[in-house]
């Protein structure tokens, strides 16, 4: 065995953990998020210039890496920053992308190199986080496709210049056996956007496809087939938020740790409390376990036991991340229900990563049908 | 042992209930059970329709235009008013103030400020808390040096809840700094407009104007406005904290929240299902209804034995635990029963007069902001960890 990371990944979270800690200060990073855009573009030319969007996709996708160890060491550092800038849903879309012809992979690169942006249109009003649940019809029409529907919280998806769409074909049946991928201009006749911030300062958007058209080479992959492509965008998209949860559990916890150390009250560091230096131990070890899981999922993502190795990851984020998120604000007391104060931010995200890609129960409820003992 | 109301209370409960559906403005109903925002009117609104009925006083006694009412019927209609979503009363004035000027002010500060709070023509905050005096208060700094007939106030005080809207504020300050900490600090109240009095805001983590910091530079206060004693103020403190045994476990509240939850869980669909009739959903429901019900019989019992006299002590403290946390336990299962609708947060959506199509269901917005604004539940009135050390040394003996 070998925990250690190969010299390449090491310097690639060097890399980003230095630019997120030394560029990334927390007023710019509300200032983005405030902005138009809800993050800074001059920002993402510079991580892509990085290689951060390449380091998410393979050689063969025109990046350098892919693996699961490699997204979750970008996630990681970027969920130290609380980054705002798209990374989440060009890796979605851009992981469909791999499956696609010669003129969406070239889409991709564009992408990696930073000119282009793309959102996974993909969940819905009514779909929860069942995976398989699409109203979005596609009908065929002439060479091509018309597609309607309607799509939910779509993660960036107000700056995307190309959406990538699940949508139904063939008899427009709901049926898992009849989901395709297209990807699709963003600026398609037919398509509107309505964009809103999310409560941790991110930014997602409904939207609506009213009749639009898209030729026959938009479909990604084969028709019909669309399914378990989406399952391996949303495996690697869980893997990347989880590991972006750990990021922003370490700052919780290095925050609170430093504050248990400085801040006085009854003429000592409240860090003297027993009660609290138990509960602070407590943090730790689940950090670790945390840690422990992502390893698990980044090492298991091309085997047979990526389903339940990335369930088990998501239900202890939920479950574990919410405890250290809470246990961060009660520890500080007041000064972390202020917006001024970081702390609170690192909890609002950690706790809304678990409301992507299925919360804790859902992925309990996934691991119980896997029905694999660890 | 009879777990039914008297036939005087269920009286009493009816009578409320009347008064709810009869009283209660359709339109402050709404936003308090969406979670939008109250303005300072809508509140006023509120407390001047109770105080006609003789019902913002109802829990004072009758020698200040109260109705005298014991712990058991206040009780009642704290459950009655949140459970027709009546908005949440300010209680700075009303309950924390107010029993203290009954128990300790002078005739003149009773009859000057008792009505005056009743009336809703003053709006006090609590000015305790300061940056290094938290859990610690005892150890709180800001000065009141006599200057003649006055006293000259200087330093800080923060956390102040709602301080943009008041015009007057109670504090403790340090009167002496000789012998034991607690022993040097006075009550005293103070107008707002008094030159050298500034209110900065601090904003929340979900971007909320709830409270502020009060700065006082060379604020001269009249030495009327002391209460009581000086140098006692730690002692009728005290005596508030003791005495707020009712309303602290929130029961009410948690019911509503219950309701609220519930209704979600039924519009929500998961695998063509309500979400109330997934077994992983209803398990965590019904961990939180087992607890409520016995927690509801628990506030009733320290309150009946409030009534038949005895002295106040540490179950309080539990109340305090029990209670918040079974109402965040309500915040963090509802955010949860939203699903990913839980993320999009748009502020001036919690605003009257905001006409634009929700995003997702029309109860989603506030909610995942109510959850981390509740966590301020557990830190605030004695955080759980300050109550937990009270139970177990005055408790427990440890
Ligand atoms: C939203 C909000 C509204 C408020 N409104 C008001 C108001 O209107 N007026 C007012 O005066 N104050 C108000 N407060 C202040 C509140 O009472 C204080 O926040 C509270 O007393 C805790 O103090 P602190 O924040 O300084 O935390 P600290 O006292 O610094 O505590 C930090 C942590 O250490 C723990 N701790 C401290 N001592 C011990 C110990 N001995 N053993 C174990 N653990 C310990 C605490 O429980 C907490 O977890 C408000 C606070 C908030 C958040």
């Amino acid at each position: 065995m070998d925990f250690n990371h190969t010299d390449d990944r090491r310097m690639l979270a060097d890399m980003a953990g230095r630019f997120v800690r030394e560029q990334y200060p927390m007023e710019s990073r509300h200032e983005a998020a405030k902005s138009d855009d809800g993050f800074s573009r001059e920002t993402w030319s510079q991580m892509a210039g990085l290689g951060l969007i390449g380091a998410l996709f393979s050689e063969d996708a025109g990046g350098f890496g892919g693996a699961g160890f490699d997204i979750a060491v970008v996630f990681e550092e970027l969920g130290k920053g609380l980054v705002t800038e798209p990374f989440l849903a060009n890796l979605l879309a851009g992981t469909a992308l791999t499956y696609g012809n010669e003129t969406q992979k070239t889409v991709l690169e564009n992408v990696i190199s930073g000119e282009s942006l793309l959102a996974f249109a993909h969940s819905e009003p009514a779909s929860r986080y069942d995976l398989a649940h699409v109203e979005t019809t596609a009908k065929t029409s002439g060479d091509g496709y018309v597609l309607n529907g309607n799509k939910a919280v779509v993660i960036s998806g107000d700056t995307a210049n190309y959406l990538v769409v699940s949508a139904v074909t063939e008899g427009n049946e709901q049926n898992e056996e009849h989901i395709s991928l297209f990807l699709v201009p963003a600026n398609s006749d037919g398509i509107h956007v309505r964009s809103y911030p999310t409560v941790d300062g991110y930014r997602a958007a409904e939207i609506a496809l009213k009749d639009v058209a898209v030729s026959a080479d938009a479909l990604i992959g084969a028709e019909g087939q669309g399914l378990s492509i989406i399952h391996d965008v949303i495996a690697r998209g869980t893997l990347a938020v989880s590991a972006e949860a750990l990021g922003a559990i370490e700052i919780a916890i290095d925050m609170t740790l430093d504050y248990l150390k400085t801040r006085k009250q009854f003429g000592v560091p409240i860090g003297k409390f027993q009660a609290l230096q138990h509960r602070m131990a407590d943090m730790m070890t689940e950090r670790e376990q945390i840690r422990s899981a992502v390893i698990n999922a980044s090492g298991n993502l091309n085997t047979p036991e990526r389903d339940w190795n990335i369930s088990a990851l998501k239900n202890l984020i939920g479950r574990s991340g919410r405890m250290i998120a809470e246990e961060s604000i009660q520890m500080h007391g007041g000064i972390a229900m202020t917006w001024e104060y970081a702390v609170g931010h690192f909890a609002k995200r950690i706790i809304m990563i678990d409301h992507m890609f299925g919360d804790v129960d859902h992925h309990m409820e996934q691991i119980i049908k896997l029905g694999r003992a660890a | 042992m009879d777990l039914n109301y008297t036939d005087s209370e269920q009286a009493f409960q009816a009578e409320i209930r009347e008064f709810m559906a009869a009283k209660l403005p359709q339109r402050l109903a709404d936003k308090t059970r969406d979670h939008k925002r109250l303005t300072k009117s809508d509140m006023e609104e509120w407390h001047s329709i109770l105080n006609e009925a003789g019902y913002l006083t109802g829990h004072w006694p009758e020698q200040f235009g109260g109705k005298g009412w014991n712990a058991i019927e206040r009780t009642i209609f704290d459950e009655e008013m949140t459970a027709a979503n009546g908005p949440r009363l300010v209680p700075f004035g009303l309950n924390m103030l107010a029993p203290v000027l009954m128990a300790f002010g002078s005739p003149e500060q009773q009859s000057h400020y008792l009505p005056r709070i009743a009336n809703g023509d003053d709006w006090w905050c609590q000015g305790y808390s300061e940056p290094g005096a938290g859990s610690d208060l005892a150890s709180l700094k800001m000065s009141a040096e006599r200057d003649g007939d006055h006293y000259i106030l200087n330093g800080q005080k923060t956390w102040t809840t709602l301080g943009q809207h008041a015009n007057m504020i109670f504090c403790l300050v340090r009167t002496s700094k000789e012998g034991k900490q607690q022993e040097g600090i006075s009550f005293i109240l103070v107008d707002m407009d008094t030159p050298g009095v500034e209110v900065r805001p601090i904003i929340l983590l979900e971007g909320t104007h709830e409270v502020n910091e009060v700065w006082f530079t060379d604020v001269r206060v009249p030495a009327e406005n002391l209460v009581g004693e000086e140098n006692k103020g730690w002692t009728y403190a005290k005596y508030l904290l003791v005495h707020e045994r009712s309303g602290i476990a929130g029961v009410g509240a948690a019911l509503s929240g219950l309701e609220h939850l519930k209704h979600i869980a039924k519009d929500q669909m998961k695998d063509g299902k309500p979400l109330l009739d997934d077994p992983f959903f209803a398990s965590r429901l019904a961990e939180i209804e087992v607890d409520l019900s016995a927690m509801r019989t628990s506030n009733l019992r320290v309150t009946q034995a409030a009534d038949d006299g005895a002295p106040p002590g540490p179950e309080t403290s539990m109340l305090k635990i029990k209670g918040t946390e079974i109402r965040q336990s309500i915040n963090d299962l509802t955010r949860r029963a939203l699903g990913p609708y839980a993320m999009p947060f748009v502020s001036e959506a919690l605003d009257a007069g905001y006409n634009e199509e929700p995003i997702g269901p029309d109860y989603a917005n506030p909610i995942a902001v109510d959850y981390f604004n509740h966590r301020k539940t557990s830190i605030y009135g004695g955080s759980n960890e300050v109550q937990r050390n009270i139970i177990s040394k005055m408790m427990m003996g440890l």
